[in-house]
């Protein structure tokens, strides 16, 4: 693959995927609209309000940029570009389609987390160049909760990667041919247990949105940013959402495999249905509290993730056959 | 020793909550002292929706007043209007038709409902933001309550501030055809209300977020003066239409549900208790209205030809928040000489800063909300 070659499938993919995750912003608007008995937009390109994630991106770069008079001026612009960069570098190394992968390594699963655990330097620096204490309070709650859930995480991650003896993402795709990680007795339903709650934490969603918590922190980090720096963080959730549904249809759900369509087809329905799910879990849960949710990870998740990694490893190391 | 020298090198963090924050229901400010996420000190401070009602009342007539009360507690008018008319009824010792009497219970356990209902809404949103689950909750709630507020519309051709208590009866009689709308309204109401306790006693972290926290000690809550859900949450049966009763709530059959531990659950389980017991209230007196005058002073003829006795009068009604009382001060004139408002929010968030030390900011949260203030009721 040349540079040039290589550059203009960047290009390709971050605009595809900024462009997926818009209409994904409109999707969830529309949705929590049904399951709160109301319509959700419609006025901006009627009858459905196809045009409002262009409305509210434009409104958003019109919007006045307030940085407040004692913030670290360095830091508070940095950080929402930190988090949206890093973000979307998780994304390189996804694996789309049993052939298209823009950074092909043998070590995707491992940069792939990597990338994922840099978001809190973001948020962390967010919420304490602020100078707000809401800001700070919840960028003291970010730092905790994010590296905690970090530890469940990576073990689920890990999982799939001991059954296959593979960090590539290809390789667990293809090993995935015969049969479907979520279908492996115990091991498998597990680790997408574990997975997909410590993704919710590391992607602040409900019920563990605590860095946010717009009720008591008023809306955490981010309290003090406006117009487009406040749309990166935004960005930068959404884009996390986007990378954590398509991780678990590549790593649980057999990722391209699936009868009757393209590979690439399978991948989209299997992470649109993860996404749903994830948002069905944020539209009907309330919130934890911050001692609860730490309880349940160093409590339930993580030894619950040690047991399941060592099953995986003792099934892994019985069927050994070079 | 070790504890003043952490406390010297971080000290204390003084965060102001309020008085615009989304979740302090209304204009408040609790001055919290956090060490970490735990607060050590409350110090609330009220005073920002001050309205001076009870000065505006020495420059109105009688007739004048109640449309002015409503404005009060602005979750539940009538309660305000009807404490009031009882009041100046027993000043000026004015008989009320007993069919008035029935329609006033009608409006008020209505809205007591439709009081209940954003309560829990809004309580969702505490618990679980504007931007999750609560507001799900939130939505739900105020659907409900909009087939109470079209009742009313329909009745008194007002949603909410219904002017429906005057001075000596009720300003509106009903319609033929209401009682079926209500009866309908009131079960479908009753199955909603059902679902969600079931929906919300069956979700780990509503239970988990609700169990255990805030507790009011009996003692305490009668110390502070507190009254309403708050005050039967913790276990001691006083409602005052049982206590004292007025209007006509000795006719009907209804319990007081209390709780025992007296945590923001049973605060929370007492309310959605009420609301089913109100609506029994309201099919008893819907079934049974009286025939008869709905007004014993129409029609009036001025607003100054009620002049009542020099006197003085305190009369209590329990409003969805707790005793609702008016201390009415006659001279002889037209106009009150005084009135002073006892009001139920004011006692309750009294308990604030007895409770709120020891609890993390989101408990803060929760416990505000489940004492149910109204800073239009606390600051009047």
């Amino acid at each position: 693959m040349s540079f040039l070659e290589g550059f203009a499938q960047g290009i390709v993919l971050l605009g595809s995927v900024l462009g997926v995750v818009a209409y994904l912003t409109w999707f969830e608007r529309k949705f929590s609209g049904r399951l709160q008995s109301r319509i959700g937009p419609y006025w901006v390109g009627r009858p459905h309000g196809w045009l409002q994630p262009i409305a509210d991106g434009l409104k958003l770069l019109a919007k006045e940029d307030l940085i407040p008079l004692k913030a670290d001026r360095l830091l508070f612009n940095l950080a929402p570009v930190w988090v949206v960069v890093i973000s979307f570098l998780g994304f390189a190394f996804l694996t789309f389609t049993s052939n298209w992968v823009l950074v092909n390594i043998d070590l995707g699963l491992l940069y792939f987390s990597a990338f994922g655990s840099l978001i809190v330097v973001g948020v962390f620096v967010a919420g304490w160049s602020s100078n707000n204490k809401y800001a700070l309070i919840s960028a003291l709650r970010t730092a905790a909760q994010m590296v905690a859930y970090e530890i469940p995480l990576v073990l689920s991650l890990l999982v799939p990667a001991v059954l296959v003896g593979s960090l590539d993402f290809k390789d667990i795709v293809e090993a995935q041919k015969g049969g479907w990680f979520v279908f492996f007795p115990f091991v498998g339903q597990v680790s997408i247990l574990v997975f997909l709650l410590s993704a919710l934490a590391e992607g602040n969603r409900i019920p563990f949105d605590l860095p946010e918590a717009e009720s008591e922190l008023v809306a955490g980090f981010s309290v003090e940013y406006s117009g487009m720096k406040f749309a990166y963080f935004y960005l930068g959730e959404y884009v996390h959402l986007l990378a954590v549904s398509l991780l678990t249809s590549i790593l649980f759900l057999g990722g391209p495999d699936g009868p009757l369509f393209q590979g690439g087809v399978w991948v989209a329905i299997k992470t649109l249905a993860v996404f749903v799910g994830i948002l069905w879990i944020r539209w009907s849960f309330l919130r934890l509290r911050i001692d609860q949710m730490m309880l349940l990870n160093w409590k339930f998740l993580t030894p619950l993730g040690l047991l399941n990694l060592l099953i995986a490893g003792l099934w892994a190391s019985l069927n050994y056959n070079p | 020793m070790e504890e003043r020298v952490v406390e010297r090198e971080f000290g204390e963090l003084a965060l102001n909550m309020g008085p615009q924050h989304p979740s302090t229901h209304g204009v408040f400010r609790l001055q919290l002292h956090l060490r970490g996420e735990t607060i050590v000190k409350v110090v609330p401070h009220i005073g920002y929706l001050h309205r001076g009602v009870e000065k505006l009342s020495e420059t109105l007539d009688y007739d004048m007043l109640p449309p002015v009360y409503e404005r009060d507690d602005y979750l539940s008018p009538t309660s305000n209007s009807l404490a009031f008319v009882l009041a100046v009824e027993r000043l000026a010792e004015i008989e009320v038709p007993r069919r008035a009497s029935y329609l006033r219970i009608v409006v008020a356990e209505l809205q007591r409902i439709a009081s209940h209902l954003v309560w829990l809404g809004t309580f969702g949103l505490d618990l679980g933001g504007a931007l999750g689950g609560g507001a799900t909750l939130f939505l739900y709630c105020f659907r409900e309550r909009e087939r109470i507020l079209d009742l009313m519309e329909s009745l008194t051709g007002t949603r909410f501030h219904t002017n429906m208590n005057q001075i000596g009866g009720v300003r509106y009689d009903v319609y033929p055809g209401f009682d079926k709308e209500v009866i309908e309204t009131l079960s479908y109401i009753e199955n909603r209300v059902g679902e969600y306790r079931e929906a919300l006693d069956a979700n780990p972290v509503f239970l988990e977020r609700t169990k255990g926290i805030g507790i009011v000690p009996p003692w305490l809550a009668r110390e502070v003066g507190a009254s309403g859900p708050v005050l039967r949450g913790s276990g001691i049966k006083y409602d005052l239409r049982k206590n004292k009763p007025y209007l006509s709530y000795p006719e009907f059959e209804f319990g007081v549900p209390v709780g025992k531990e007296g945590d923001v659950y049973d605060r929370y389980s007492v309310r959605v208790e009420e609301i089913v017991e109100s609506i029994r209230i309201v099919r008893q007196a819907i079934e049974g209205l009286p025939e008869g005058p709905i007004h014993s002073r129409k029609p009036l003829k001025s607003a100054t030809l009620l002049k009542p006795p020099k006197k003085d009068v305190y009369v209590a009604v329990e409003s969805p928040r707790g005793e609702l009382g008016m201390y009415v001060v006659s001279d002889g004139s037209s106009k009150p000489y005084r009135v002073k408002v006892r009001s139920p929010s004011f006692s309750n968030i009294a308990l604030i800063p007895h409770i709120l030390p020891g609890h993390l900011v989101a408990d803060a949260v929760a416990i505000l909300g489940s004492l149910d203030p109204v800073f239009g009721d606390v600051d009047r």
